[in-house]
């Protein structure tokens, strides 16, 4: 099984978007994945001997089975899970199966971005449906050729069989499948759990033999016959503008063909200002860049500071929140009246994705359309941005999706899309944009600090009546800024009788957004934290207490579902040995958390000696319903949310002073080969529907790592990164 | 200025400054995009080959500094029998996540490998924390190392 990514080379796609909306217009459109498979396009052009049967599978006469790859792959495995699910129901051999990117057209494929968690909770099941579908194609088409009733007909690994004893392969039907009536979706029979295959079965991933050899395959490999290449700076303040730039000076250096001063729009989220370098090489480039000398205008970010930021955080935590996002009981009166009450506040920094994979994308400007080469978790956010930006008409720009070197989030924001747009369209020639890691660093869309002024009420039995938060966030015109607002489900709402949620706002213009497992990243640690430290104020072993309070609830809990949470506790508990005596030095800390529709629970044991702090083993149960489609996959996104979980905690924090003041990695680092834990996982399969693993890991293992902390060294962890001076 | 080089057993030749990283040389003049730009000043491994066998960073070594020393990239990893060896434990285990960081890693695992043929975990750990993977492969990569150990022992033994 191989795969191959059509998008490397500039050459369309056999199924073009003009060539579907025809073959849409004669079938009187209304083609929607959820009731009939769209049809595909007959792909006669490819000089190939195979058969489009509809717009996800095509399968040739040698029975070689090709199956689009609706979503953009960033590393998350769904290039192969959901192929793998289309695969299994038509009921062929994965060894047959080539799979290959889809092209952007989501009225055809429906979502096709990668981010929230939603590629398997939305597909899943539509894509078991396609694969279904398409097999009842081929039965049909066999038993029309046999003339016998589809009823004495069954599938078996590529091939059609006739109680006779005929038998038919895929590759002999094809032609003849491609004719038949698509069967509607919902009433398609699907495979007994027995009878899947390839679903939970441990799948290598569909671009691993280009990864091992080295072959051309991420965004920044993409090569375009007379290409330049260009850098692009912009100001180390966030938003300023170019008043001056040496631009003629530039001009003359070694390469260098065209240097232009871009105005943008003033928006994070549009075009940024900036001056773009093209020359005949990156490196030609990057090398005039050191001699780039710009003037810059003020912006709305000049004079902003981490110092200011915690000045008036300070001042605002006296104050009443200016928004109230949830009000349970009477919480003054809950105070007023309480045993005992506890304050702590909470601090995280801001923090930058820094996914391997600089922000880069190419670029042609063809007779006023515009093609795309981009490594993007958000094709058709690309798609409108760059239209709004240009002035021109999306259907004007066709974006080619490639292989992301990591996303994290970062990829859902398209400004280098735009930003080659509009150098492409101003030199006139193919061009490749490459950011540095300085630019990746300083031009983030960071997650955005917060600031928690939080309380807890105790009765005179010990029982957590109480909880106040003030989330001091950063905002403009009286909004949060994007990825800094707090929902007002997080646990325990909803199990505590007086509960307070509220939010203030810091002035701050950053560019700001959502970094895997978006709010839960850090929400997770505050609350879960919190937990912690009522649980050891009146003695109570800390897994007790969430289980009592999960035991009860008292509100609204939203879509959260307790006996889900209990149950991955209680499993991590078993797996871990919670409870059991630890060596001297040595902490266990628990904690839990429901996101992106997952329940993880995860224990973390360290050691902490002399300040040194030890991180031994992970455990982690997680509850994402009923199947686990690809195990590798699986276990590599729960093993990689936790370290890079970790990795938040020990490291990363952006310094703001104007902009972003760090370079490189060794400002915002992440762990080694040489200081991984491991990392214990469970699946607890459940009735559930099917959801993503791209995120839910992540958000307990900080509040699981500093409540272990606390456990070793009696230090409670308030503020991240966490630092060698809180340890003692 | 010209260079001749010896790239995975073949001579090629670039006109290049002098100064310019053997990185951009294979990626943008020779077009062999296998090794990948991470962060331009040697701290992510993401663009490691071998010079005579040995590791280096090519985002920080000028052309001028190669001289004649051979040059194996990814894409000549499969010339060594070992090279191979470590290709398949990657694919068998499915090592990548992303897979962007995995040329680096697998470069310097080959290296480890050819200075210990059985590394120990501690060899494993400094051999290999100069090359980030951000979606934090550790476990399999340590895995895939020590499949291919485990294969070179029973061959020897």
């Amino acid at each position: 099984m191989t795969s191959q990514n059509s998008a490397i080379k500039p050459q369309t796609s056999g199924y073009s978007r003009r060539a579907f909306l025809r073959a849409s217009a004669i079938l009187g459109g209304g083609l929607f994945v959820g009731l009939y498979l769209p049809k595909g396009v007959a792909a006669a052009t490819d000089g190939t001997d195979s058969w489009t049967l509809n717009a996800y599978i095509r399968i040739g006469s040698d029975d070689s089975i090709r199956i689009m790859a609706v979503a953009p792959e960033i590393g998350q495995g769904i290039k192969t899970s959901l192929p793998m699910v289309i695969a299994d129901e038509l009921d062929v051999a994965w060894e047959q199966v080539q799979v290959e990117q889809a092209p952007v057209m989501p009225e055809i494929y429906g979502r096709q971005s990668a981010g929230g968690s939603r590629s398997t909770p939305i597909h899943f099941e539509e894509h078991r449906r396609i694969g279904a579908a398409t097999r009842q194609m081929l039965l049909q088409a066999a038993a029309a050729q046999w003339q016998v009733p589809v009823a004495e007909c069954r599938s078996q690994q590529g091939k059609i069989l006739h109680v006779s004893g005929r038998s038919l392969r895929y590759g002999e039907l094809a032609a003849a499948a491609a004719k038949q009536a698509a069967p509607e979706l919902t009433s398609v029979a699907l495979k007994t759990d027995a009878q899947l295959q390839i679903v939970g079965k441990f799948t290598a991933g569909v671009d691993n033999d280009a990864i091992v050899s080295g072959q051309p395959l991420f965004g920044i490999d993409v090569e375009l016959p007379g290409m330049l290449y260009a850098v692009y700076q912009k100001c180390p303040v966030f938003g300023g503008t170019v008043k001056h730039a040496n631009v003629a000076q530039l001009e003359k250096l070694p390469g260098v063909r065209k240097v232009l001063v871009v105005s943008g729009n003033g928006d994070f989220y549009g075009l940024d200002a900036g001056v773009a370098i093209v020359a005949d090489s990156w490196w030609q480039a990057q090398k005039a860049r050191q001699q780039l000398q710009v003037t810059w205008l003020d912006s709305k970010a000049t004079g902003q500071s981490n110092a200011e930021f915690d000045r008036l955080a300070h001042a605002l935590k006296s104050q009443m929140p200016t928004q109230i996002l949830r009000n349970d009981g009477d919480i003054e009166h809950c105070f007023a009246g309480a045993a005992k009450v506890l304050q702590a506040d909470y601090y995280y920094p801001f923090v930058a994705h820094g996914q391997l994979e600089p922000m880069n994308c190419s670029a042609q400007w063809q007779d006023g359309k515009l093609s795309l080469w981009a490594p993007t978790q958000n094709p058709v956010g690309g798609q409108k941005q760059v239209a709004q930006v240009l002035g021109i008409k999306e259907q004007d720009i066709t974006i080619h999706v490639m292989r992301s070197g990591g996303g994290f989030g970062r990829r859902l924001f398209n400004d280098y899309m735009a930003e080659v747009a509009w150098i492409a369209r101003e030199v006139g020639a193919p061009v490749k944009l490459l950011w540095s890691r300085e630019d990746d660093f300083q031009h983030d869309f960071y997650r955005p600090a917060g600031y928690h002024s939080c309380k807890l009420a105790l009765d005179a039995e010990g029982k957590l009546i109480g909880l106040q938060d003030h989330f001091i966030t950063f905002g403009a015109q009286g909004r949060p800024l994007l990825a800094a607002q707090m929902n007002s489900d997080i646990f325990p709402a909803g199990f505590i009788p007086n509960l307070q949620y509220g939010s203030s706002l810091i002035p701050a213009h950053i560019p700001t957004g959502w970094l895997r497992a978006p709010g839960s990243n850090a929400l997770a640690w505050v609350f879960q934290s919190l937990l912690d430290e009522a649980a050891h104020a009146i003695g109570q072993d800390p897994l007790a207490l969430q289980l009592a309070l999960l035991a009860q609830p008292v509100g609204d809990l939203g879509s959260f579902n307790p006996q889900r949470m209990t149950a991955v506790l209680q499993a991590v508990a078993e797996r871990s040995g919670w409870g059991r005596k630890v060596a001297a030095g040595h902490g266990l800390g628990i904690a839990c958390y429901y996101s992106h529709a997952g329940y993880f629970a995860e224990v973390v044991e360290v050691s902490v000696n002399q300040g040194k702090l030890q991180i031994h083993k992970v455990w982690a149960v997680g509850d994402v319903g009923k199947y686990i489609v690809n195990p590798s996959g699986a276990m590599h996104q729960v093993q990689g949310s936790i370290l890079d979980g970790l990795s938040q905690a020990l490291y990363q924090q952006v310094p703001i002073d104007g902009g972003a003041k760090l370079v490189n990695y060794h400002q915002h680092k992440m762990l080694t080969m040489a200081e991984v834990p491991e990392v214990d996982v469970e699946f607890l399969k459940t009735d559930y529907p099917t959801t993503g693993l791209g995120e839910p890991a992540l958000p307990p293992v900080i509040p699981a790592l500093c409540n272990a902390i606390f456990a070793a060294t009696g230090k409670r962890i308030r503020q991240l990164p966490i630092t060698a001076d809180m340890l003692t | 200025m010209s260079y001749q080089l010896k790239i995975n057993g073949q001579l090629m030749q670039a006109d290049v400054a002098a100064d310019t990283p053997l990185l951009w040389v294979l990626r943008d003049t020779l077009k062999l995009k296998g090794t990948k730009f991470g962060c331009g000043m040697a701290q992510c491994g993401a663009c490691t080959v071998h010079l005579d066998g040995k590791p280096v960073r090519s985002c920080v070594t000028p052309i001028s500094a190669v001289k004649d020393r051979a040059i194996t990239t990814i894409e000549g990893i499969a010339n060594s029998e070992l090279g191979q060896q470590v290709q398949q434990a990657w694919k068998i285990l499915d090592v990548p996540q992303c897979g962007y960081c995995q040329a680096g890693q697998m470069m310097s695992a080959l290296a480890l490998l050819r200075q210990f043929p059985q590394p120990t975990d501690a060899q494993i750990a400094s051999g290999m924390k100069g090359n980030l993977c951000r979606c934090a492969t550790y476990h399999r990569i340590k895995q895939a190392i020590q499949q291919v150990a485990q294969h070179t022992d029973k061959e020897a033994s």
